[in-house]
């Protein structure tokens, strides 16, 4: 249990969308439906209310090294709708994980949304891992909405993987992610995603690479079941040498609909550019071999997607 | 024990059928290691697949411990103890080798058993258990986990399509090893290769001779080899190398 005034429900989505089960180390922020839940602050974290709009800004300072924060967001009132600022600011030769994510339950009648705008702004050599995890639960008729923005700018020499997963239950999304890189950055995006029922997910990268030996690699995998449709535009533009790669592999299945678009930008002849995209449905000798070992067609498939979402 | 009876396949081609398996009848006993041969096109992969139920017969019947399996799916012929590797073994994105042994054997396996199979058919089980079965693998070195998937399911029959397909000679060598091994271990199951390898005939108890669509010849090894050798049903490993 999070020793936190949290209900049940929102505990659910905490371990869905945080991996949380108890309250974490380290510095971390809770919100449940617009309201604070819980606050920590370390001494090389602090995390602050934000004047005027609703949001937090965080501020790790300089060589802060193998500390967390916790960001995760839970909303569960049906009809609520809102739009939150959270702004990283984080030193230099900085070495820190971020948990975000956020969870819609929604058993009433009206729409939940929940519009995340992240912004990072990543010092010299450090190195940041955030993982983001997006959850939806409740059987009522609401919408459960989620639309995260996401800003990246890296300084010279600093690192950020962003691993960011939307498995279930959430019935429409707009993902928007926009990066940055200074010479010597690097960053590696892992997207995972899953659609079902009549969801609609969109994901938008552009990724501008303006520092010599700057590198970017954002794939996305993804599965596309029912009536769902999924539109993954990713574009990587080139201004220095660096070196850039965009994948976009996906599982259609049903009648799910995907459209990829990847796309390079160079604008300096040493960028080296790189994309791929795969749209394809469960191959049958890959269900006929997981059958052979005694899996339903069922469980199969299920194994497929699950080794393919990992 | 696996009877097949009366055993045909046809496909559709043109406006017409065409033949794949004509009236095959044939017994395979427990505790036998039987290798199906026959040159290119006589219908052993068929056969193979016929076995598995990834195809179905167009006529005849197919029993497995006098239960007539014909109509059952792939599915609940692997339950009753039924396992296939294929010839060319399939690549999954992100399933990775522990988790595919797991599946064979149908258990939460530990570690060390999981490196025990994979020793077996010679990898180095450490560089091996976390790999993804993605085109990071090659030839010789899925061909090599299918039949580990094989070792961790220890079935009733074992069907291995055409096992030296796509391995390289270093590899075909520790093939044969392992496939000597089973033969000795055999117990009651049974184990059925497609092949035309001289060395894998070798050591058949029985060689069934496959020609356009019919068993041309059943026989052991000692009787049915000495015709073979020289023709396209029993090749040396190094014809790849011609």
């Amino acid at each position: 249990m999070i020793d936190l005034n949290i209900d049940a429900i929102g505990q659910k989505i905490l371990s869905e969308v945080a991996d949380l089960t108890e309250t974490p180390a380290g510095a971390y922020n809770f919100r449940v439906n617009s309201q604070l839940a819980g606050r920590h602050t370390t001494d090389n974290i602090d995390i602050m209310n934000k004047e005027g709009v609703s949001g937090i800004d965080i501020f790790i300072k300089p060589n802060t090294k193998n500390e967390s924060v916790h960001i995760p967001v839970v909303v569960s009132a049906s009809g609520l709708k809102e739009t939150v600022y959270n702004d990283f600011f984080i030193g230099d030769n900085c070495d820190v994980v971020i948990v975000a994510g956020c969870g819609i339950d929604n058993c009433g009648e009206h729409d939940a949304q929940h519009d995340g705008v992240h912004r990072f702004y990543v010092g010299k050599n450090s190195r940041i891992k955030y993982v983001e995890k997006h959850y939806g639960s409740g059987d009522g008729n609401g919408k459960r909405i989620l639309n995260p923005q996401t800003e990246v700018y890296m300084e010279e020499d600093s690192t950020m993987e962003m691993e960011m997963e939307q498995i279930k239950g959430v019935d429409s999304t707009v993902r928007t992610t926009i990066a940055e890189l200074k010479a010597g950055a690097k960053l590696i995006v892992k997207e995972r995603l899953m659609t079902h029922g009549v969801q609609v997910a969109k994901s938008d990268y552009k990724v501008t690479l303006n520092g010599e030996n700057s590198t970017a690699d954002v794939v996305s995998r993804s599965v596309a079941r029912d009536n769902s449709s999924q539109t993954f535009n990713a574009r990587i533009t080139g201004n220095a040498p660096c070196n850039g790669h965009t994948e976009c592999d996906s599982i259609i299945m049903d009648s799910g609909r995907i459209l990829a678009i990847p796309s390079l930008e160079a604008n300096d002849v040493d960028a080296m550019l790189f994309h791929e995209a795969a749209i394809g449905k469960i191959a049958g000798d890959q269900l006929i071999k997981l059958m052979s070992l005694g899996l339903t067609e069922a469980q199969a498939e299920e194994q497929i997607i699950k080794g393919f979402l990992r | 024990m696996l009877e097949i009876k009366h055993l045909s396949f046809s496909v559709g081609e043109g406006d017409g059928q065409k033949e794949i398996l004509k009236d095959i009848s044939l017994t395979i006993e427990n505790g036998r290691f039987v290798v199906i041969t026959g040159p290119n096109g006589s219908g052993k992969s068929t056969l193979a697949r016929l076995m598995m139920g990834i195809e179905k017969p167009t006529s005849g019947s197919i029993l497995f411990d006098g239960q007539d399996i014909t109509d059952l799916g792939v599915t609940e012929r692997a339950k009753l103890g039924i396992s296939f590797a294929f010839q060319q073994p399939v690549r999954f994105k992100g399933i990775r080798v522990i988790d595919l042994l797991r599946l064979a054997s149908g258990k939460q396996l530990g570690i060390s058993e999981a490196c025990d199979y994979l020793s077996e058919v010679g990898l180095c089980a450490r560089d091996y258990i976390e790999r993804e079965i993605n085109s990071s693998l090659s030839g010789g070195e899925l061909k090599r986990i299918e039949i580990a998937t094989l070792l961790a399911r220890r079935t009733r029959l074992s069907v291995f399509d055409e096992p030296e397909a796509g391995i390289d000679l270093w590899s075909f060598q520790n093939l044969i090893r392992i496939f000597e091994n089973m033969r000795r271990d055999i117990r009651d199951s049974s184990i059925v290769i497609i092949s035309h390898q001289e060395r894998i005939l070798n050591i058949a108890d029985e060689i069934v001779l496959l020609a356009n669509g019919q068993i041309k010849k059943t026989g052991s090894a000692q009787e049915v080899l000495p015709e073979l050798i020289g023709t396209t049903a029993a090749v040396n490993a190094c014809e790849k190398l011609k």
